[in-house]
């Protein structure tokens, strides 16, 4: 019994990264209907840029938290407005090409910068607790809770502000929003600057938990998120918090009881067959097309 | 003796929006049937629907007394149901010939394996496909730019060519969605006197949606008048023009 | 000289595309017993010909069908290790048996092909590529797992089988059928799907069944060209068909130019010279391919050739069509 809720722990840490992550895939699809491959690669980033500032200054965890997403925020935001912007009006395989680049690049300039594996410095001196034969690190609440937080935050902001207000009717109808006087370029450079945020504090958050990252993460636990959102319902906010959390139940209890080299296969799977039944997801709904 | 097409109490629902509500039509073979009404009537639904692209919610659609509810389109097109689209939607980076044959594929029968290593059965289907495609466009005065991209056409060749690509199927009833939309008085009467005589050369039974009165009376045999997914009136063109039903839905209620 | 000029000029010349396959096979049967080329030139130009069958394969599905296909390295992949099973394991050492065992690999390929074409009737564009990447990374996992082929480490002492005469080869069946497809009205069908699915329907295309064949067909050369490649470099592992592999042969196509076969050629020839010139720049060059795809997104999107042909491939009765009726 004590396994399971230990391996519950693992679940609810894995789950909330995966959920962040997810949560930018979502966004940026939902005003943008576009797949942001590379998106995976900044939470990537994400990780790299906290051992870059690490290793440099030594900050307390929210600062390192802070800037370590404004600047992915930063870098999301750029990468829209010179690779995506210019291709609103192009057929759609064009755009999710560019991303698919624009997230190689990333992947393989990291890579080139650094070809191996590396260790990320703890940013504080992480205690251990133990009730009813669990153990539970503050670590682990750290950042668990830093991810609901962020959630939390997030969810705010879509329901509560003019933006997120503004980013939801994007969503619904693209065309229109414009015509009230929305300021849509400005929304969705937001919209990819929060999502990009939230996926680089996942980076940091899972180089904290997992402390060797590499450039790899991007291909390897990036797009895991993805299949998550995807999972979900890609476009759906509470799709991407709901697969996040699926997903990393079902990967924590398949490695516990498998080996470890079938998580991927896994994961994919169950993508797979969601998706034959549920074509749009467990929350997506069809895209309307008049005809 | 019953119609050709007959639409039996048929409901559309998308979701919580009721757009086609016990909708019936009876269409006779050899006439010219034209519906009308308000935009959001569900007319081009109705299309939708005889044409396979959604299926009923509730109701029957029968060809030549057979249900084609639900069919696949390419299944309705292969009975004999020919559509145009509202928007026009045609292959646009296609040739005005590669238009027509794709449309005219269905009456070619060769196996996948045929194409594949070039047998002379696939090569005779292949010009006899090239010959009646460009003869069927010479009528409509497209031959000459058989080899023009459609999407490099005017508009009014377009919607022609559109007409062409349906006729191609060979089919027995041909739905035209809006065929004069954005044309003047002078095209739209050039266009009325074209559909008399493709319905004549043809032998089609032919249903319109259309909003250009002059079009709708003068061609017509039948008109039926939709309002908000229902069949408010029907009947010939004078019995429509005078009824207070129909001039309510258009200009909203008189004093 | 006016477009019917100009056609039919090009059509006197018509000859000349057999005489360009027949002077190859020459040459390549020559090259394989006289020391005419070095070793690296032959690995180079059989490269080439493998590169051409998955350019031209994916341009099928991608570029004449319009639809976003990531997983053809998956379809590379499954073809290599079927045939390296069969050569390396079930019938070893007996040369005769490599033409059976690329049959092999392109029909187990083509068996998954079929299946990602069922799925594929509910889904496109974005969702569509999500199931082929979802489908990459399946087969990468599920050879990892699988001791029989090596798992992680993968298949070694593969038989030098690919010769630049089978290369060659299968180059030439690849694009005939693939032409002939094309110009049939399977190919008329898988165009008007790219160009609008609900209208091809409605005019009667067959659109499921336009799918399966185009996905089959595809996945069947990507597997060739898998087996021809684990013939060639003598190994392979689940690493050697990943997202980098895919990106590659979608540079290919995109770079040559999208439905065209003679851009599927165009494509591979360039990138494989260009992969060949950036070595030197170790993992820098997988950061310039995929930058060229997105300057190719975001200024030639078609390719170099996109949706324009080389007359010689078109089948005579195209050209000499009648223009007065």
């Amino acid at each position: 019994m004590t396994y399971f809720a230990q391996q519950a722990i693992n679940a609810i840490q894995l789950g909330s990264i995966y959920a962040l992550i997810a949560l930018g895939y979502s966004m940026v699809y939902g005003v943008l209907t576009m797949i942001n491959f590379a998106h995976g690669d900044i939470f990537m980033v994400g990780a790299f840029f906290c051992l870059l500032l690490a290793s440099v200054v030594s900050l307390p965890f929210p600062v390192t938290l802070v800037i370590v997403m404004l600047a992915t925020g930063m870098l999301g935001a750029l990468i829209e407005r010179f690779a995506y912007r210019p291709l609103r009006k192009a057929p759609r395989v064009s755009a999710i090409i560019t991303a698919l680049g624009c997230g190689l690049v990333i992947a393989n300039t990291t890579l080139s910068l650094s070809p191996y594996a590396q260790p990320m410095p703890a940013l504080f001196a992480s205690t251990s607790y133990h009730f009813g034969g669990l153990t539970i690190s503050s670590l682990q609440i750290l950042i668990i809770s830093v991810a609901v937080v962020l959630m939390t935050g997030l969810d705010f902001l879509i329901r509560k502000t003019s933006y997120g207000i503004a980013m939801r009717a994007i969503s619904f109808d693209a065309a229109t929003v414009p015509l009230m006087g929305v300021p849509v370029n400005r929304i969705i450079s937001m919209t990819f600057f929060i999502g990009a945020g939230l996926g680089g504090a996942a980076g940091m958050l899972y180089g904290l938990a997992y402390p060797v990252i590499a450039a790899s993460m991007g291909i390897l636990v990036g797009w895991k998120a993805f299949v998550a959102a995807v999972i979900g319902g890609i476009g759906s906010i509470r799709g991407a918090v709901l697969g996040g959390f699926l997903l990393g139940a079902v990967e924590v209890m398949a490695v516990a009881f498998l080996p470890s080299t079938y998580r991927d296969l896994i994961s994919y799977s169950l993508l797979l067959v969601i998706l034959i039944f549920k074509p749009y997801g467990l929350l997506g709904r069809p895209p309307n097309q008049k005809v | 003796m019953s119609a050709l097409l007959e639409i039996q109490e048929v409901t559309m629902r998308f979701g919580g929006l009721c757009a086609i509500a016990n909708c019936s039509l009876d269409v006779e073979a050899g006439r010219t049937h034209g519906i009308i009404g308000p935009n959001g009537a569900g007319k081009t639904t109705l299309f939708n629907l005889i044409t396979g692209i959604y299926r009923p919610s509730s109701g029957d659609i029968r060809f030549k007394r057979e249900s084609i509810s639900g069919l696949r389109p390419n299944r309705v097109a292969a009975l004999g149901i020919a559509r145009t689209f509202q928007n026009i939607r045609l292959f646009k980076n296609l040739t005005v010939l590669e238009n027509v044959r794709v449309a005219f594929d269905s009456q070619l029968h060769y196996s996948p394996f045929a194409a594949f290593f070039a047998l002379p059965r696939q090569a005779r289907d292949e010009r006899r496909s090239i010959e009646e495609s460009l003869r069927l466009l010479r009528p409509f005065g497209l031959a000459e730019q058989a080899d023009s991209l459609a999407g490099e056409l005017s508009y009014g060749s377009q919607r022609r060519l559109e007409i062409a690509r349906a006729l191609a199927l060979k089919p027995g009833l041909l739905l035209l969605d809006e065929p004069a939309a954005g044309m003047n008085t002078a095209e739209t009467a050039t266009l009325t006197e074209f559909l008399r005589w493709v319905r004549e050369e043809f032998r089609l039974t032919l249903v319109l949606i259309e909003h250009h009165m002059h079009l709708v009376m003068n061609l017509c045999d039948r008109i039926t008048v939709l309002d908000f997914g229902q069949t408010i009136a029907e009947g010939t063109p004078k019995e429509i023009r005078d009824n207070p039903r129909v001039i309510e839905a258009y200009l909203g209620e008189t004093e | 000289m006016s477009a019917r000029e100009l056609l039919a000029s090009a059509s006197r010349w018509r000859w000349a595309l057999p005489a360009l396959v027949a002077g190859g096979l020459v040459f390549a049967l020559v090259s394989e017993n006289y020391p005419v080329i070095n070793s690296y030139t032959q690995f180079v130009l059989v490269t080439v010909g493998i590169n051409i069958i998955l350019s031209t394969s994916l341009n099928l599905v991608n570029g004449y069908m319009g639809e976003f296909s990531v997983g053809h390295a998956g379809f590379m992949s499954l073809g290599a290790y079927a045939s390296a099973v069969l050569t390396t394991k079930w019938l070893p050492d007996i040369p005769w048996a490599f033409f059976p065992s690329v049959l092999f690999g392109g029909m187990v390929a083509a068996s998954i092909g079929f299946l990602l074409a069922v799925l594929s009737f509910k889904t496109r564009g974005d969702y569509l590529a999500i199931i082929t990447l979802a489908f990459l990374m399946i087969v990468k996992s599920a050879f990892e797992n699988i001791p029989y082929v090596g798992g992680p480490r993968g298949l070694l002492g593969i038989d030098k089988y690919t010769t630049l005469v089978w290369a060659l080869f299968w180059v030439v069946v690849t694009l005939w059928v693939i032409r002939n497809l094309i110009y049939s009205k399977f190919g008329r069908a898988v165009v008007a799907i790219r160009e609008d699915e609900i209208a091809a329907n409605a005019m009667g295309v067959r659109t499921r069944e336009a799918k399966i064949l185009a996905f089959v067909v595809s996945s069947f050369f990507g597997g060739v060209a898998g087996a021809l490649f684990a013939h060639q470099i003598q190994f392979i592992n689940p690493s050697s068909f990943d997202i980098i592999k895919s990106t590659e042969i979608l540079v290919m196509v995109y770079l040559g130019g999208i439905g065209s076969l003679a851009g599927s050629i165009l494509g591979a020839v360039i990138f494989t010279f260009l992969a060949q010139a950036l070595q030197p720049l170790g993992t820098w060059r997988m950061v310039i391919m995929p930058l060229i795809l997105v300057f190719l997104m975001l200024f030639r999107p078609r390719g170099i050739m996109g949706f324009r042909e080389l007359i010689w491939f078109l089948p005579e009765r195209e050209l000499s069509r009648p223009r007065e009726l």
